[in-house]
């Protein structure tokens, strides 16, 4: 059957079946490559997008459940020239080692920093705990977090004010 | 005359009941007056306590152990925990031994007052002096930790502590039970522990209209912290039936091949009882097991043709209910499409516990009269533990509108069961993700107030 995605803005039409895994369309039919297949039981966080601003693991999510809503990819954070910043701060942090894990945990930090900018460490590593790491990258990522914390509030600070103005 | 009658009856009935419920105060014992306990009595006490499971309501996740200040919801309002640990001025420290024998036997506190029932009195009054004595030597002997819990939420007249008295009169029957001498030694230390200071009923079986147990249904099933604690007698809904063997695996260990992992707050009973020797295990699940009763030898086959049927891997389910997902029911949304993507892959894997998902041809949980649970574990997920291996499940809450939930949980019963469908249950759904019903979301296992835990700070 047809099915209508949004992704990173973008609508797509995907034929595919209903209980098609949102991240086997991401990969195959789409070639957003970013979101990774780790394990594929909802285990290790590697596959997350964000489903209507939620960290959600796409492996596990039926597209039909992704019809009408907004996914957003790593793709959709920034692009190499222009990252965003969670990307810039992973970047200035170099927070990878082989990096498989990181479009997920990215996905995750960005989904907490879109509804909380500026949260605690417990905040940070609850909102993590789904994602793992097999390298052992977890002091630069939280570090990275917390840069990226101070990036976006710096960035909302202007907005703010000049709403509030 | 009369009217003048009808007082004096009223005013001496009054002053009769008073009377009745007066309790007079114990007087203090300075902290420093009270000798050292012996060492073998607090290691006893310590196992008592985890049997009584007391850190789970004397504990506020993430806190100081035993340090009080849970807020408890009752359909009465909300009761909050006390601090217990040996603090003078805020906990027990001035409590002498007699004190707390007597709360354990009466519910009444040091100064006299009546305590609310949320601390099951009506359960702890089973205990021998011997083991309140060495429970007490435990709770003594903790850091005392300043902490003063919020004043109970409870409206007229249940802030008055006095028709406590009257509720005692009615559901209050003091002192041990007696032993049963055609009943074998574990089974006797099996009623002990789970009459007693093990309190099961107190979640197991339903409560009356004035917060009592129900005499007449014991172990029926009843609610703890926004779960169905289900019901431990005949009625349970395992699609296994329980026996002792299985029953002391899952106490012990907080899972079983055929049942699946505990969670909610009965991960926190089994993170509990970790520390418990295995006779004791073995006694409860001895006497639960009687409890249960034997199963027909029809419900023993169907049992083992579930068993049968749930380690088969099902490749054919998913691709099977894709199809029916698309065409069949009409709508790309429905329930079959939904448990072959998102569910199957764990649940219909054939991995084994307590890692893979628990095949629903043998869950409780979507077998069980209410679906509460099922909603529950679908909705939050259960969470990682902190720092240990443990089962974890996904929250879908983000992906699954009320509508997708009822669709996926309608498929569940009619798929996996034989029992009629449900019913109000989007209002259910809608009420447990908006927090209306309340419901308390732990990990399976590392639970955060077990002794061992990582999240209450009791140092030792
Ligand atoms: S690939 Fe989705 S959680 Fe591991
Ligand atoms: S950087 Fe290699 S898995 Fe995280």
């Amino acid at each position: 059957m047809t099915i209508e995605l949004t992704i990173n803005g973008k609508s797509h039409k995907v034929e595919a079946d209903a209980a098609t895994p949102l991240l086997y369309v991401l990969r195959n039919d789409l070639a957003l490559n970013g979101a990774k297949f780790g394990c594929g039981l909802g285990q290790c966080g590697a596959c997350t997008v964000l489903v209507d601003g939620k960290a959600t693991l796409s492996c596990i999510t039926p597209i039909s459940l992704a019809e009408g809503r907004q996914v957003t990819t790593v793709e959709g954070l920034g692009t190499a020239e222009a990252p965003g910043p969670v990307q810039a701060a992973f970047i200035e942090l170099q927070a990878a080692q082989c990096g498989y894990c990181i479009p997920g945990m990215m996905m995750s930090a960005q989904g907490l920093l879109q509804s909380n900018p500026a949260p605690t460490e417990t905040e940070i590593r609850n909102a993590l705990q789904t994602n793992l790491c097999r390298c052992g990258t977890h002091m630069r990522i939280l570090a990275a977090i917390r840069r990226a914390s101070e990036l976006m509030q710096a960035s909302l600070g202007p907005v703010a004010n000049k709403r509030a103005g | 005359m009369a009217l003048r009658a009808i007082c004096i009856v009223a005013v001496i009935g009054f002053a009769g009941f008073l009377a009745f419920a007066w309790r007079s105060e114990i007087p203090p014992e300075q902290p420093n007056a009270r000798p050292a306990f012996d060492p073998a009595l607090v290691a006893k006490g310590a196992q008592l306590a985890a049997v009584g499971n007391c850190i789970a309501c004397h504990t506020v996740p993430g806190k100081a152990a035993f340090a009080g200040g849970l807020a408890l919801p009752t359909p009465f309002g909300t009761i909050y925990s006390t601090n217990i640990t040996p603090d003078a001025e805020t906990g027990l420290g001035l409590w002498s031994e007699a004190a707390f024998q007597r709360a354990m036997r009466q519910g009444v506190d040091r100064e006299g007052r009546h305590l609310y029932p949320a601390f099951p009195y009506d359960h702890y009054t089973r205990v021998t002096t011997e083991d309140s004595r060495a429970l007490y030597a435990f709770i003594m002997s903790r850091d005392p930790v300043k902490a003063t819990a919020p004043a109970n939420e409870l409206p007229f007249p249940f802030n008055v502590r006095l028709i406590l008295a009257g509720w005692k009169l009615l559901f209050l029957r003091e002192g041990e039970l007696p032993r049963d001498a055609s009943k074998s030694e574990a089974w006797n230390r099996g009623a002990y522990l789970t009459e007693g200071l093990g309190h099961c009923g107190a979640c197991h079986t339903p409560r009356n209209s004035l917060g009592a147990m129900d005499a007449k249904r014991p172990f029926a099933g009843g609610e703890a912290e926004g779960w169905q604690a289900y019901a431990i007698n005949a009625e349970s809904p395992a699609p296994v039936p329980w026996s002792k063997d299985s029953l002391a695996q899952y106490l012990r260990h907080g899972w079983h091949p055929n049942h699946g992992v505990a969670r909610g707050p009965m991960a926190e009973v089994t993170g509990n009882l970790g520390l418990l020797p295995d006779a004791d295990i073995d006694a409860i699940a001895t006497y639960v097991a009687d409890i249960m009763g034997t199963p027909s030898p029809q419900r023993q086959q169907e049992a083992q043709k579930r068993i049968e049927d749930a380690s088969r891997r099902q490749p054919h389910v998913a691709s099977a209910a894709l199809t029916q997902g698309a065409a069949g029911a009409g709508t790309a949304r429905s329930g079959a499409a939904i448990y072959a993507s998102a569910c199957a892959t764990c649940h219909d894997s054939g991995r084994p516990q307590p890692f893979g998902g628990l095949s629903f041809r043998l869950s409780s949980a979507v077998n069980a009269p209410n679906p509460q649970n099922i909603v529950n574990v679908t909705l939050f997920g259960l969470p990682p533990a902190d720092g240990e291996a443990a089962p974890v499940m996904p929250s879908f809450a983000g992906v699954l509108s009320d509508r997708d939930m009822v669709a996926l949980l309608n498929h569940l019963r009619a798929q996996f069961t034989d029992k009629p469908a449900w019913t109000g249950l989007e209002d259910l759904v809608r009420r447990t993700r908006t927090g209306e019903h309340k419901v308390a979301v732990r990990p399976a296992d590392g639970i955060e107030r077990a002794p061992a835990n990582v999240g209450a700070e009791e140092r030792r």
